[in-house]
């Protein structure tokens, strides 16, 4: 009914700039080599022999946050870690996207106490919430084809989100407009 | 890097005939002597003494022999997990290092305070996450000695069991990062896949991949399911062939030799004085095993052999590790086989609840499940400690009891934080590109360390 369909078989197609920038993110997402606690062997079953992320394009793992567009928190944030973490999230260039993998990364999980960061949604904006303790790879597999959905929906807009919680000077925070 | 002062052939001949019955050679243990001069000349600096160090090196030395201070970490791929390596370098050659460690400090000791002793259970396998099974054990086991709480043959059958299956899950994890830290991608994917079988029973006995909570304090959460047992035979049936095509790919390969023979040598005296324990601590010699030295559940029943090396370098510790899989293998079976039958938890009706149709018409037994699962048990007031063998050394638990339902306080020996402990030692002197071959040797497991 498009173009190609007048033009005869001359082995194009026609879609939008959106559309086909989108499959691009999606079907090449390298996700930033990160692990923290248990749910990083997880994430690492899921992409060994058995669960084969390479099958949705993400078997490349980039240690370097520069080069990574997927940062899946995986495991407990620790007061001690939340800096590295966040200043790790602002190393990634745009676009970029955060999972949380665990029930510790969405929401602390059983550890309601002094040490852990409640959420990992209080220093970065989060995509997709995968729960679990540790959660299955296939899990893991479902949040990051949920999170290709998502992408697969957005505009070509700035991506404002991304660096809408600031800090001042003493590293208090000013303002958040997360993503709850 | 000099490959092999002693060949491989030679080094494998040692392991294969070390601790032959059950014999422990007389005069391997260093004298007290030794350890505490060893103790007193190791230093072990922290983040902070290497920065400032290094900058006193550099006001003195010249423009042309400069060291610097490398920043390994917490985000690397080969610090296993989010510990930070404060490193001095001179050219490539390590001066000293620290280990910066806390980042994933998670308050589990604390938090066990707040929960019944059934509760508290699920915090301990959080800690050493490759190893939930024997992290179940060393806790059930302390509360049941907090207890006197006699534990039935199927119960401890099982529980060794299930403590090997577990170390072979956690070496094959060792194993496979350790060949990917060196480069080697196709050993992690086939370690991998081997890690899916075990993890299939621990998900058929329990429910759960990786945090089982299946060992509790009075027996096992419930019965084997009826598949347990030639699901399990599968699996030991299939291993020792994979664990040659591991030693296939590897144990000859000149490119693995010559990044781990040699490197990171630890002698019998300092590793003692370190308190190293578990494959680092046998790998230089010492027969310390604490399944056969101190043996629990039943570990005197079964026969296997004490591994032990003779150089302590990061090769030995790979052969030692290996050779260990192999007789985790022969006790699996013995304990598979000999499996009774009978009952899987105790029958003390104030530590283990009633059967749930007993409920129906025993009201003394509907107080014993409601009082269980409201208060818990009481444990008489005192303290206990109990130490196991884990994958990575012995990891102990100590309980202090004040007579109530929840613990008073509850510490564990977490064998990677001692073990991490030798890093700076073996590691001074040699390359930066070597420091990676040790760490992923020594294998730690950063949740164990920071706890």
């Amino acid at each position: 009914m498009g173009l190609e369909e007048k033009a005869g078989n001359l082995g194009f197609v026609t879609t939008t700039l959106e559309a086909a920038v989108n499959w691009g993110r999606t079907n090449a997402m390298w996700p930033l080599t990160f692990g923290l606690a248990c749910c990083a062997i997880e994430m690492m079953a899921a992409q060994a022999s058995d669960f084969d992320l390479s099958r949705f394009g993400m078997e490349v793992n980039r240690p370097s946050p520069r080069q990574a567009d997927l940062m899946i928190v995986a495991g407990r944030v620790s007061r001690k870690m939340a800096p590295v973490v966040r200043q790790l999230y602002d190393q990634m260039s745009d676009p970029k996207w955060v999972i949380a993998m665990g029930d510790c990364a969405s929401s602390a999980g059983v550890f309601n106490n002094y040490a852990v960061v409640q959420g990992v949604d209080e220093i970065v904006p989060v995509d997709v919430y995968v729960a679990g303790c540790p959660p299955r790879p296939e899990s893991l597999i479902h949040g990051i084809i949920m999170l290709h959905e998502k992408v697969k929906r957005e505009k070509l807009a700035p991506r404002s989100k991304a660096n809408a919680i600031r800090f001042d000077e003493s590293g208090r925070q000013v303002d958040r407009i997360g993503s709850r | 890097m000099a490959v092999a002062e002693k060949g491989v052939a030679e080094r494998r001949t040692a392991i294969f005939n070390s601790g032959k019955n059950g014999h422990v050679s007389p005069g391997a243990f260093p004298t007290p002597q030794q350890v505490a001069q060893a103790a007193r000349e190791i230093t072990v600096p922290s983040p902070r003494q290497v920065i400032a160090a290094n900058a006193e090196r550099m006001k003195n030395s010249s423009e042309f022999e400069q060291s610097m201070v490398l920043n390994m970490g917490p985000q690397h791929p080969s610090t296993h997990g989010v510990l930070r390596l404060v490193v001095e370098l001179e050219g490539e050659e390590v001066v000293q290092l620290a280990p910066d460690i806390g980042f994933l400090h998670t308050g589990i000791e604390k938090n066990m305070e707040a929960k019944t002793y059934q509760q508290a259970l699920v915090m301990t396998e959080r800690t050493d996450y490759l190893g939930p099974m024997i992290n179940n054990l060393v806790y059930a086991l302390a509360v049941e000695k907090l207890l006197d709480c006699p534990i039935p043959p199927r119960a401890q059958v099982g529980r060794v069991l299930l403590s090997e299956l577990t170390r072979m899950n956690s070496y094959l994890v060792w194993l496979g990062t350790h060949a990917l830290d060196l480069a080697a991608m196709s050993v992690f994917l086939y370690c991998f896949r081997e890690r899916e079988m075990l993890l299939d029973i621990f998900e058929l006995v329990s429910g759960a991949r990786m945090h089982t909570s299946y060992i509790r304090p009075g027996g096992l959460a419930w019965d084997f399911p009826k598949e347990f047992k030639e699901t399990v035979q599968l699996f030991l049936n299939i291993f020792p062939s994979r664990i040659d095509e591991y030693e296939a790919l590897l144990t000859d390969n000149p490119i693995w030799k010559e990044r781990t023979v040699g490197v990171g040598k630890l002698n019998a005296v300092d590793a003692i004085a370190l308190g190293a324990s578990g494959a680092n601590l046998r790998a230089t010699g010492v027969p310390y095993d604490v399944r056969k030295l101190f043996p629990y559940s039943g570990y005197e029943n079964y026969d296997f052999r004490l591994i032990t090396g003779t150089e302590g370098d990061t090769y030995e510790r790979y052969l030692v590790r290996i050779a260990e899989m192999r007789e985790s293998v022969k006790i699996a079976q013995q304990a598979l086989d000999n499996l009774p039958d009978g009952p899987y938890a105790t029958s003390d009706r104030k530590i283990w609840p009633p059967p749930k149709e007993e409920i129906t018409y025993s009201m003394e037994s509907l107080i014993h499940h409601f009082k269980l699962w409201t208060e818990g048990f009481k444990p008489p007031k005192g303290d206990a400690y109990v130490g196991v063998e884990s994958g990575r050394g012995e990891l102990g638990c100590y309980i202090v009891s004040d007579g109530s339902n929840k613990p008073y306080r509850v510490h564990f020996r977490g064998p990677s934080f001692i073990n991490l402990q030798a890093l700076p030692h073996m590691a001074k002197g040699q390359v930066i590109g070597d420091l990676i071959a040790m760490l992923a040797s020594l294998d730690p497991v950063l949740g164990e360390v920071d706890r």
